[in-house]
């Protein structure tokens, strides 16, 4: 594969992704451009989520050095962040500008206090879609409670959550 | 001092990036406690303002970091904060997927996933939390919050709906002199 494919196919899942990268990734990966099987992304998605960061962007990096190389997994990684970051300036430069005027301020204000509804609903979404057991629901409330509630530091909650959840993972629910 | 501010940037991002377990939002409470809490770099208003801005926007919701970084220092912040927020996940992930190309389908894989999950779960819900407490605590907002929240987790429709139907919403009670000014 050239590097200017990868570049295009991850640009256009940057494009056109809206509201989150999600089921788009693999409409554009497996039926668009062929690159992957639905296992293969699968088992790909799956080493990206068990990593730390953005997802889509680990996947851009894996899938862009198998097919050329630690060059390419620069340049897929850039063509899925060139169009965002570009769209992304425009926005913010849009709400700067316009920031005295009350309707523009109204809708932000509206866009805002949605949004902290989007985070929210998403988790109840991801909740919903496991079924939790005991053991996730006791290691989802203490992480919220040592984040949002008792604000400790992210390193602290994770260093002391992360390896009792390893070890019950291991265990019958 | 603007040198400071960068290098302080990518720092605390290049921090932040190891730490983002499932996805790049599970990383902004601690974003919003470091940068607000503790740095004064912008408001808890600012904050939940910016990260609205990022999901207008399409893209990988990692961007949100790279707004930051735009909002506090320009064009090199936003190359700055976006470079500290992508390079140590991107490494370690291009590292891990090297390596586990000979070692093939590990058991310990699935295990790690499963043990993360609630915990991506549990922040995304503090991000929620922390998002809605620093936009605003007037009824309208907690109103538009949690009907946007519903939507979300029951509706199949994108998500940019419950934004777009809040914003206009937000700019009628503004007309009709129902928003806090």
């Amino acid at each position: 594969m050239r590097r200017i494919d990868l570049f295009l196919g991850f640009f256009k899942l940057g494009a056109l992704a809206f509201g989150g990268t999600g089921p788009l990734t693999r409409a554009i990966l497996v039926e668009d451009r062929r690159w992957l099987d639905d296992r293969e992304f699968a088992a790909l998605l799956g080493l990206c989520q068990a990593l730390p960061g953005a997802n889509t962007c680990n996947l851009a990096v894996m899938l862009g050095d198998r097919f050329c190389g630690a060059s390419g997994a620069i340049v897929a990684l850039a063509g899925l962040l060139a169009a965002p970051l570009a769209v992304l300036v425009a926005v913010a430069t849009f709400f700067a500008t316009f920031a005295h005027q009350p309707d523009i301020r109204a809708a932000l204000f509206g866009a805002t206090a949605a949004a902290a509804g989007l985070a929210l609903g998403t988790a109840i979404k991801m909740t919903m879609k496991i079924r939790p057991g005991l053991r996730v629901a006791a290691l989802a409330l203490a992480a919220f409670l040592g984040v949002a509630v008792l604000r400790a530091p992210l390193a602290l909650v994770l260093g002391l959550l992360a390896p009792a959840s390893f070890v019950l993972a291991g265990r019958p629910e | 001092m603007k040198d400071n501010l960068l290098t302080d940037i990518f720092l605390r991002f290049a921090g932040l990036s190891l730490l983002a377990v499932g996805g790049a939002t599970a990383a902004l409470p601690e974003a919003q406690r470091q940068m607000v809490t503790q740095a004064h770099w912008m408001s808890a208003e600012r904050f939940a303002e910016t990260f609205a801005i990022a999901q207008i926007s399409p893209g990988p919701n990692v961007i949100v970091f790279s707004l930051f970084g735009w909002r506090l220092a320009g064009l090199p912040g936003l190359v700055v904060a976006t470079f500290g927020i992508l390079a140590p996940a991107s490494l370690l992930a291009f590292a891990v997927a090297r390596a586990m190309r000979r070692a093939g389908d590990a058991p310990w894989l699935a295990r790690l996933k499963r043990a993360l999950t609630p915990l991506a779960i549990g922040l995304m819900a503090a991000n929620g939390y922390v998002l809605a407490r620093g936009a605003d605590s007037g009824l309208f907002a907690t109103l538009v919050t949690l009907a946007s929240a519903a939507f979300v987790a029951w509706s199949p429709r994108s998500p940019l709906w419950a934004m777009a139907f809040s914003a206009a919403a937000a700019v009628v009670a503004g007309r009709l002199g129902f928003l806090p000014s």
